[in-house]
């Protein structure tokens, strides 16, 4: 399986996001931001990080960079396009996800370990998980999800909320919500389900070493769900 | 040209900065400021003399990039 993540200036998560594309067994090709065409792929990554400086607003630079264009329209062709923090940002700025990702309910940076729930298993994302609850790891200053209430009737029609916050039991309350986040949601799909973002760094969650190996589930999950 | 944009929130978004922002006011004993809303201020140096033409294009920045138009209204002036 081929992967392609894209670097931005100000991405920070992009070499993190290799070692464990390349980990779960992807062939995996890092793609710079003034490059307008994408190698053949069947995963396209946004990273997480700061593009751009988050000037104007976070992902809205990246959003309008010369690669993006061929980005949407992998998306648009049914293309996987997975969008980790900033890279979620970026995928709302473009339009390809609803919403927005406004500035945490409580004006701080969050860097911690949160536990989340998956809410969609037909998807290539999270088909045939072996767990309901992952425990990932956070950070950032806007990942305060918000949606008119009309889009918010759409996304929960169509079941594209991907994960929503919750405690380690998996009740999802405002206990469990670090950032205030509409409905507890750290991720959503398109329609389709093709493209996903979500706040939440799998990458950072693929060793022994590091807090925790919840993202090993999701990394071996998406290949499995791939081959 | 010069044309100035004003980019704020929409009513009924939450502005947790303007929030702070009121609570210190207030705190400092400006007790009468009941709400803040803090929004985005862009002065745009355009090469255009038609000012109809040169709202337009300026226009067409603030849906296409300047403002979020998910949470946030445009003034052009």
């Amino acid at each position: 399986m081929k992967s392609s993540v894209i670097i931005f200036p100000g991405s920070n998560c992009d070499r993190d996001m290799d070692v464990a594309l390349k980990k779960f067994g992807f062939n995996n090709q890092m793609v710079w931001h003034n490059d307008t065409e994408l190698p053949k792929s069947d995963l396209i990554v946004l990273p997480g990080g700061f593009s751009y400086g988050d000037y104007l607003r976070c992902g809205s630079i990246a959003g309008k960079s010369k690669i993006i264009n061929s980005v949407i329209e992998y998306a648009k062709s049914g293309g996987l396009v997975l969008g980790i923090c900033n890279g979620f940002q970026i995928l709302t700025e473009t339009g390809l996800l609803p919403g927005v990702l406004q500035q945490n309910k409580y004006l701080e940076f969050i860097c911690k370990n949160v536990h989340v729930k998956i809410n969609d298993t037909k998807n290539k994302y999270f088909k045939n998980i072996k767990k309901e609850i992952l425990e990932l790891h956070i950070a950032h200053n806007e990942g305060n999800y918000f949606c008119s209430s009309n889009e918010l009737k759409l996304i929960e029609d169509n079941n594209q909320i991907a994960v929503t916050y919750c405690n380690k039991d998996g009740t999802c309350d405002n206990n469990s919500n670090p950032n205030g986040a509409l409905k507890n949601i750290a991720g959503i799909f398109n329609k389709n389900k093709n493209i996903l973002g979500m706040m939440p760094h799998p990458e950072r969650m693929i060793d022994k070493y590091l807090s925790g190996e919840d993202g090993s589930i999701f990394f071996e999950n998406l290949i499995g769900n791939l081959n | 040209m010069k044309i100035k944009v004003i980019v704020t929130l929409k009513n009924g978004v939450l502005d947790p900065q303007g929030k702070a922002i009121q609570q210190t006011l207030n705190g400092m004993g400006f007790d009468s400021v009941k709400e803040v809303r803090q929004g985005k201020y862009f002065d745009i140096e355009i090469n255009e003399n038609n000012e109809v033409k040169a709202k337009s294009k300026v226009e067409d920045m603030c849906k296409k990039l300047l403002a979020n138009l998910v949470i946030e209204d445009f003034k052009i002036i």
